[in-house]
């Protein structure tokens, strides 16, 4: 768009009216404006070479020179009026061009594509970690052993006599050759037996670990499964310090309401030995006592098998099933649910438990 | 353990009203943990009545067979009716259509009434059938849901009945009671009988107990019997394999005589099925008093019972009908025939009772446990003598046992006892336990009085003697299970009751928390789960060709592996050398159920046997082995490694708007190695490798820098995919875990960082093709000096321009000095340099 001047004459630099006339003109011009394209055409017409303010500004030089100051006077605050409104619509059309562009690149976040997530850990796993933070905390250490284990490990040391029914009551799996007295461990009690022999007493520990068993699988079993066994030997230690030991885990891991009962029971590496219940308010079908593992004072014979002297030291024990605190903590219906693989199955604890 | 309640009630003090729940609920407060409960009317309801038939008239079908349409007394003559209900006839005579045929007008029978129901959820109505209204059933002991016999119609006679009619059948038959099922745990033979658990319920509950065997009038002596010899010559671990043995003799038994019902109906809640009347009886007493005993055919007995271990080569059919191998290690009850029994576990077939029976001697005898455990388990003869032997019997019972089983025979099955009989052996020695005064106290915490302390022991059968520091206890004849000082508190705890015991927390000394080794697992495992891998735990069981195809050793052979002696199944027996096998079945399991992008891991042990396996023997229990037999333990434990292994298939992403899901490829295999060895802080150090397993060229070995190989990673081979029905590219990388714990760092030194500006150059290398990169990187790292802050590959081309064979890698190098900024001139210097190192070593040209 080219902007003619009416009556294009110059406008004398010393005539106020007029050189105002050319001002409000421009100024008019450049409100109008309504697109930086427009603004740089109006720009061109009123601020241009050949613009009447700058034509009137150019007359300058041509006259006297007691009159130059004041011409300069006007003509400079005149074109300082012209850049600065200028400048300001300038800024004005900017913004509103950016704000424009940014409403149009407006995306619907909510289709967003999931590129990348994070994956999950096996709630046993987790889980397993979750029990030994809390010993952890209790000063306790974490023990460890291998998976085939010495049969001496698993049975002789923890006081199973070699013809007792007990022995075959862990439904063991043995490998080949028998002779060579190897088995897959069918508790993680024999980890106790090495951290005896290679620790100096006291001794708290808590063995977390894989076991089998020669269960088939269903819905209730499986011949591979999870324990964590703790072991603390020291000074006149009591069923009552294990009483309270389980209390304080049982609080840590269930609530301050969670309570514990000892049931009378028998395990021949422990004497006396008791089956441990938890209250377990939200179980289905109404609050009931559930089953979680064993516990006792450890036999003085387990303890011989270490070379720890039964009439200094004392010790209790206790042992619980991974799977089955992840049954009734977390409601899994279905051992087959931990075992299979399903991705749904971890996904959905994600890395929580 | 099963408990008839009314037989319970004969010894204990059980309320009228309870339940075999009320029962096991105060078992289970002195360590008897509920099993089952076993309520013939959780399942059966009357009306069911004892019946007369009157008339049978026969009606032959179109169908061939002939029916009964019979009339049933089921009130005696005279009487009215007295209940009412839709099918009951007032004139108390119903109208019954019945199939069987084993009976006869004037037979007494059950009747189940309209209105009865039956195990099954059989409700029984009056219907139309064969033209009839047939009212009721004449039911057979299976209908009844008490045993498996169903040729015919329970005829009452047969069973010794002749009640009035209409009796309640059920109450008859004993239908009415319960039994309690308990778990008992291997210590406590004793209460494998009603006699154990009686005492046990008095325990629980604070009530007063009879003896079963304070009933029975055995004779002090016996003398003149059948002759029995003890003569054990091989003794296990010193103990004579039996200690007692007590015959006696009844004359003009009638064994084909019914067993009783209330016999029978406790037999049956009990679990043991009826036989005849006198293995009944033997099996009753047994219940009751926990003595298992046995019943000979005394006419097919011949010379002096000797009780001996077996013979090399000998041999026996037992009651089973099976000719059975014995070991010379066996303990047997022989005559002059040879062995007649396996001591303790089965009889012989040649001299059991038998309808014909009419003279019988009855054994009650008192074997050593570990022997009868051997028998039992060498010729997988699990029974409920050897159940009972194995634990441990009462020694003093076996004479009061036979007795009871004699008395019986002469009640029940008209037989006479002979006034001789046979006890013969020698009563082990009594156990004393001392007991220190406070030791019950400091084992549990409570602070038991004496009184507490002299009860619960005495309560046992115990006999307790104060000595100086504490008790002399001499535990009961049937507690086999009561010896040491530890037993003992247990038995005052649990009779106190271990809910009196108190609660206090002990303080373990500072810990170190996780080891460094366990912190890096943890690392290790969290890091592939947050980079989007699932984690899952496969079972270690895998087969032969499983582990030949995915443990390949450094050497590339296939691994030695372990086999299971008995494994869940053959086909699976193998222990795994690879996790990788394991990670493929849950790929394909969760293929199968429709998730085909999946991103798997597992870490977890493989077995790796050496050439120790194991140990010839081990030593015994309650004494510390040497540190030379302990070091042979420890030796003969196979190496059992963490590895680490991924399987991912198809893409890493769902589809979405704007988003092309990208299918994994074997360089995300390699990727996840090395965030693992990011995460650990040690470098994966990676060339081209070679697997059976893998594709044999997109496979990377893992290695460290000191050259240990680490595992592989890599796209697994196209054909062991399409033979496990895989997606094609699929990726696994599988890997050593614990060798990349070793390696990592204990202290990482900090590098200096310079702020100096940057000098960036990049150079484009023609190098043959099979040049790796990785080594031509190397090169230009080593020839370009100090001034080298990092160098990268970003770039591979070959084709147009590049001549055959070859390819153009471009790298950008990045220079930077700690104390200058470097001059143009510098940094081409350095790069020269270091591209005079790759010409050198690869015939490398500058493009």
């Amino acid at each position: 768009m080219t902007e003619t001047l009416p009556g294009a004459g110059v406008p004398n630099p010393l005539d106020e009216a007029a050189i105002t006339a050319a001002v409000d003109q421009a100024v008019a011009a450049i409100a109008a404006a309504s697109t930086l394209d427009e603004l740089k055409a109006v720009r061109l017409a009123h601020t241009g070479e050949k613009s009447a303010l700058s034509l009137a500004n150019r007359e300058i030089g041509g006259l006297p020179k007691d009159q130059k100051a004041a011409a300069g006077k006007l003509m400079g605050s005149s074109r300082g009026r012209v850049n600065k409104a200028l400048a300001d619509r300038t800024a004005e059309l900017e913004a509103e061009n950016d704000a424009r562009i940014l409403v149009e690149e407006t995306v619907d976040v909510t289709a967003a594509p999931r590129r990348r997530r994070a994956g999950a850990r096996h709630p046993l796993s987790t889980l397993q970690e979750r029990v030994a933070d809390i010993f952890v905390g209790m000063g306790w250490e974490i023990a460890e052993g291998p998976e085939v284990e010495s049969e001496w490990f698993n049975f002789d040391a923890l006081n199973f006599k070699p013809d007792h029914p007990a022995r075959e009551m862990q439904d063991t799996f043995f490998v080949e050759p028998p002779e060579a007295h190897l088995l897959m461990r069918t508790h993680t009690s024999p980890v106790q037996v090495r951290s005896m022999l290679e620790r100096e007493v006291p001794i708290y520990v808590l063995c977390p670990g894989k076991v089998f068993r020669t269960d088939e699988l269903d819905a209730t079993h499986t011949p591979v499964f999870h324990q964590f066994e703790g072991l603390a030997i020291d000074k006149k230690l009591s069923m009552a310090d294990l009483r309270g030991t389980l209390e304080h885990f049982a609080r840590q891991m269930f609530g301050d309401e969670a309570q514990i009962r000892l049931r009378p029971n028998y395990f021949p590496f422990t004497e006396p030995s008791a089956e441990l219940d938890i209250w377990h308010p939200g179980a289905k079908g109404g609050p009931s006592w559930i089953e979680w593992g064993g516990c006792g004072m450890v036999n003085p014979n387990v303890l011989r098998a270490a070379g720890i002297d039964p009439d200094i030291y004392s010790g209790f024990a206790f042992g619980m099933g991974i799977e089955r605190t992840l049954m009734f903590r977390n409601e899994v219906g279905d051992m087959r649910d931990m075992i299979e693989g399903d991705v749904r199955f971890s996904e959905h604890f994600g890395m929580e438990i | 353990m099963r408990i008839p309640l009314s037989w319970l009630r004969e010894f204990a003090q059980v309320p009228a009203g309870a339940t075999a729940e009320d029962v096991m609920a105060e078992l289970v407060k002195v360590g008897f943990e509920e099993e089952a409960v076993h309520r013939p009317t959780d399942t059966l309801k009357g009306p069911i009545v004892v019946g007369q038939v009157l008339s049978i008239v026969k009606e032959p079908q179109t169908n061939g067979k002939t029916i009964n349409w019979c009339q049933v007394r089921v009130v005696p003559e005279g009487q009215q009716q007295s209940l009412t209900g839709e099918g009951i006839d007032p004139s108390g005579v119903q109208g019954i259509i019945c199939g069987a045929h084993n009976f006869v007008e004037g037979d007494k029978v059950v009747v189940t009434l309209p209105g009865a129901v039956l195990p099954g959820d059989f409700h029984i109505s009056a219907r139309k059938t064969y033209g009839h209204l047939s009212a009721g059933m004449i039911a057979s002991v299976r209908e009844l849901g008490i045993g498996e016999d169903h040729d015919g119609i329970l005829v009452l006679s047969r069973i010794g009945l002749d009640p009035e009619i209409g009796t309640d059948a059920m109450e008859l038959l004993g239908l009415y009671d319960q039994a309690a099922e308990i778990n008992v745990t291997p210590d406590r033979g004793y209460a494998f009988s009603i006699r154990g658990v009686a005492r046990e319920y008095a325990h629980a509950t604070g009530t007063s107990f009879t003896d079963p065997a304070s009933k029975v009038q055995a004779p002090a002596e016996l003398a003149g019997g059948y002759g029995v010899k003890l003569n054990d010559d091989a003794p296990i671990y010193g103990k004579p394999g039996c200690d007692r043995f007590v015959a006696r003799t009844v004359r003009g038994v009638d064994a084909t005589k019914p067993t009783p019902p209330w016999m029978t109906s406790r037999l049956r809640l009990a679990g043991i099925r009826s036989i005849s009347l006198p293995v009944d009886i033997s099996n009753y007493v047994m219940l009751e008093l926990g003595q298992p005993t046995h019943c000979y055919d005394l006419d097919t007995l011949s010379g002096d019972i000797v009780v001996r271990r077996a013979v090399a080569g000998e041999k026996i059919t037992t009651l089973d009908a099976k000719e059975r191998a014995l070991d010379v290690e066996d303990l047997l009850i022989t005559d002059g025939s040879g062995a007649i029994g396996i001591a303790g576990v089965m009889g012989g077939a040649a001299t059991e009772v038998s309808g014909s029976t009419t003279n019988v001697l009855v054994e009650a005898a008192h074997f050593d446990e570990v022997s009868i455990a051997r028998s039992r388990r060498r010729h997988k003869l699990p029974s409920e003598a050897s159940k009972r032997f194995e634990r441990g019997v009462d020694w003093q019972v076996a004479g009061v046992a036979a007795q009871r089983v004699v008395d019986l025979l002469v009640e029940l099955a008209g037989g006479t006892a002979a006034a001789e009989g046979t006890d013969v052996g020698t009563a082990p020695d009594a156990v004393t336990v001392e007991l220190p005064a406070a030791f019950a106290a400091e084992r549990i915490g409570i602070d038991f009085t004496e009184e507490q302390i002299l009860t619960s022991l005495e309560d046992l059968g115990a006999v307790v003697a104060k000595n100086d520091g504490g008790y002399l206890v001499t535990a009961p004849s049937w507690r086999n299970d009561l010896e040491t000082k530890e037993d003992l508190t247990e038995e005052i705890a649990r009779l106190v009751g271990y809910d009196q015991i108190p609660a206090s927390l002990p303080v373990a000394p500072p810990g170190r928390g996780l080891t460094r080794v366990q912190q890096q697992r943890r690392r290790l495992v969290q890091a592939l789960a947050a980079s989007g891998l699932t984690e899952v735990l496969a079972y270690p069981f895998v087969s032969k060709a499983a582990n030949d195809t995915f443990g390949v050793s450094t050497e590339g052979s296939p691994r030695k592996a372990l086999k299971l002696a008995n494994p869940i199944s053959e086909e699976q027996g193998y222990l795994r050398t690879s996790i990788l096998p394991g990670l493929i079945e849950v790929a394909k399991r969760n293929h199968s159920r429709g998730f085909r992008d999946l991103a798997l891991f597992e870490a977890g042990l493989v077995f790796l046997p050496g050439d120790t396996l194991g140990t010839a023997s081990i030593p015994p229990l309650g004494i510390r082995p040497s540190e030379e037999v302990l070091d042979g333990l420890y030796d003969g434990v196979p190496d059992q490694p963490l590895y680490l292994a991924a399987v991912l298939t198809g893409h890493d992403s769902p589809a979405a708007p704007g988003h092309a899901p990208r299918a994994w490829d074997w360089a995300d295999a390699l990727d996840i190695a090395r965030i693992a060895g990011d995460v650990l802080g040690v470098e994966i150090v990676i060339s081209q490798g070679q697997h059976q397993a893998f594709h044999p060229g997109r496979t990377a070995q893992l290695a460290l820098r000191t050259g240990e190989v680490l595992g592989h990673a890599g796209e697994l081979h196209p054909k062991l995919l399409a033979a496990h029905d895989m997606p094609a590219r699929s990726v696994a990388l599988e890997f050593n875990a614990d060798a990349l714990f070793a390696a990592a760092a204990d202290v990482i030194v900090a590098r200096h960082i310079s702020t100096y500006p940057v000098a960036t150059q990049d150079v484009a290398l023609v190098v043959p093709q099979e040049v790796p990169a990785d080594e031509v990187l190397n090169a230009l790292r080593e020839g370009a000096g100090e001034l080298l802050e990092d160098v990268a590959l970003f770039d591979v081309y070959a084709g147009k321009g590049i001549e055959d064979g070859k390819k153009s890698l471009a790298f950008s190098l990045r220079f930077r000095a700690d104390d200058r900024t470097l001059t143009a001139d510098e940094a081409s210097a350095a790069r020269e340099g270091a591209v005079a190192v790759a010409h050198e070593r690869f015939g490398a040209v500058q493009r």
